[in-house]
């Protein structure tokens, strides 16, 4: 199985490396600091070509957790069906982590929506700006911190009335 | 206005002096829903497209974290408002993944059935607005009658036309009646007639060619360098399709096949979901013909769905497990762990990744929305081309913005 493979070759060639599996699929939890190299390895030499989804999960409130951000990177192959999950963790206060848009340049939107939702700095990124939340917006809403009915700014937000623009 | 690109602005300021800057959208009637592109024209020709997204986002990560696995589907429904029960099965595929849930047969064939009913509907919508948009009035027409059509037969399933909200973890809301195979074995003996008219109409008409054909060429590579998937990556000639690659629910048992395109342009766009809606036709007629008899939903020993009422009022086991789903502090049992389900929707591979925390309410419910992929790529498929050009590479692209901003 192509996963397999690429998951043992992945261990021997990045120390540190832990993998598991749930419900079938493969996951791979690697430092920060290789995940770029992780993700060019597994682009290159194992055909994992597609970048499926780039996410975030803030695990502040979750029992037993120990790092505050899990970012998620999903891999799948182009015509297998074969498909791994790459995990990572980052910590306050400076979650940062490389860019992966020069090896995919679909990932520019997916990681920019992880940064305006988590505030997860994508370094090398050509244009991090926030997408979805208007630029003015100060905080990221996705981190568990934020409630749900968010902090007054749709409240406070200024409308501009007709006459007045 | 706060839209600062670096490249569109700074660079070659003095020598850009004479380009023209046009607000397109968020209202209006091309975009058909709410988006807007800030474009730079030389005259008609296109220089840069800034699309500038976010005005329909409405935080549903946020409140996929507050709502349990079930009540959560309602809002799926508003994600790609096109095809609703595409989103339903994707959600609950991804929570039973989670939960490691295997579904009886017939819940697996009504899934499909839907699923095909919805790919159906989306791509009717999508191939009518891009007629529509490039002149076609008819064609629109057409394609919105037989949409209507599912709608019935939809709410003759469910009771909605269009919020559906129709699965459940581990089954769905209703068994499917006589009166609604009927109803999708009507449509399955009128509709193919009607698709045949829609492509006689378009797929060698001079107007429609000439404004699709060479225009928004993405090319194989591009569409694996930016992450496309579903028709448009196949229009350009990438051959994954979720239900032959990795074959959920029931796909392994249909005889079908999938359609890609090589050109990458507008019309290959168009033309793979015309085939589509062929192979989904075909698909629908086995799935219907075959449709396994026996339960519905899971049994009890999941503890995932509402038990049958005769079961609630005649066994022990029936009774506690009700009692115990409808409990607060109870419901469904979900392993502290994490998972990613995808399905292969209209639009391309709509996943879900879901946490667990225990609880009956997800700790994160992230989203993979095929139209936030795609529409990343317009700018560089507009690039050069003319501003009537804009509508017809939306259009082919069937950006949703509901499921674009979520």
């Amino acid at each position: 199985m192509i996963t397999g493979r690429a998951v043992d070759a992945l261990t021997a060639r990045f120390p540190g490396v832990q993998s598991d599996e749930f419900r079938g699929q493969a996951r791979v939890v690697v430092h920060p600091d290789s995940l770029h190299d992780v993700l060019a390895f597994l682009r290159d030499e194992h055909q994992f070509q597609l970048l499926i989804d780039i996410t975030c999960v803030d695990y502040l409130h979750y029992r037993d957790a120990t790092d505050r951000y899990g970012l998620v990177y999903l891999l799948a192959t182009l015509e297998q069906g074969a498909r791994v999950t790459v995990r990572t963790w980052l910590n306050d206060p400076d979650p940062v982590i490389a860019t992966v848009t020069d090896l995919w340049s679909g990932a520019d939107w997916l990681e920019r929506e992880v940064w305006d939702m988590f505030g997860i700095v994508f370094v090398g990124h050509p244009d991090l700006r926030r997408i979805l939340l208007p630029d003015q917006f100060t905080s990221h809403p996705l981190r568990k911190d934020y409630p749900l009915q968010g902090r007054g700014e749709r409240h406070n937000f200024t409308a501009i009335r007709r006459g007045e623009a | 206005m706060p839209l600062t690109i670096a490249s569109a602005e700074s660079a070659h300021q003095d020598e850009r002096d004479y380009l023209w800057t046009l607000n397109f959208g968020p209202q209006h009637p091309a975009t058909h829903t709410t988006l807007r592109l800030v474009l730079k024209l030389d005259g008609e020709r296109v220089v840069d497209a800034v699309p500038d997204i976010g005005y329909l986002h409405s935080g549903f990560e946020k409140i996929g974290e507050h709502l349990d696995y079930n009540q959560y589907v309602t809002v799926t429904d508003r994600m790609n408002y096109i095809s609703p029960m595409a989103n339903n099965v994707a959600w609950h595929g991804a929570v039973e993944q989670l939960m490691g849930i295997e579904l009886t047969r017939r819940c697996q064939y009504i899934r499909v059935i839907i699923s095909e009913l919805a790919r159906i509907s989306d791509h009717l919508l999508c191939v009518g607005a891009m007629g529509l948009d490039t002149g076609a009035f008819t064609f629109f027409l057409y394609g919105f009658y037989q949409r209507e059509r599912i709608y019935d037969i939809f709410e003759s399933l469910c009771g909605a036309r269009f919020t559906n909200s129709y699965t459940r973890v581990g089954g769905v809301m209703h068994d499917m009646t006589p009166l609604t195979i009927q109803k999708i074995r009507d449509f399955l003996h009128d509709f193919p007639k009607t698709l045949d008219d829609m492509e006689r109409l378009l797929n060698r008409n001079r107007i429609f060619v000439d404004r699709t054909k060479d225009v928004g060429v993405l090319t194989r590579d591009e569409a694996i360098q930016r992450c496309t998937s579903g028709p448009i990556a196949r229009a350009s000639g990438v051959t994954r399709d979720l239900r032959k690659d990795e074959p959920y629910l029931a796909y392994a048992d249909f005889d079908f096949r999938v359609c890609c395109a090589q050109a990458g342009d507008c019309f290959a766009r168009y033309y793979v979901r015309m085939a589509e809606m062929h192979e989904s036709l075909k698909i629908l007629q086995q799935a219907i013909e075959n449709l396994p008899a026996g339960p519905v939903n899971v049994g009890i020993d999941e503890r995932a769905h509402l038990p049958d009422k005769s079961q609630v009022y005649q066994t022990i086991e029936g009774t506690i497990t009700h009692f115990e789903m409808v409990m607060n502090n109870r419901g469904i049992k979900v392993p502290s762990d994490e998972a990613y389900g995808a399905v292969e929707a209209p639009n391309g591979e709509l996943g879900f990744y879901v946490v667990g925390d225990g609880s009956d309410v997800a700790y994160r419910a992230r989203c993979r929305p095929p139209s936030f992929i795609h529409f990343a790529t317009f700018p560089h498929l507009i690039r050069g081309h003319t501003l009537s050009d804009v509508v017809a590479v939306l259009g082919s692209l069937n950006i949703i913005a509901a499921e674009l901003d979520r």
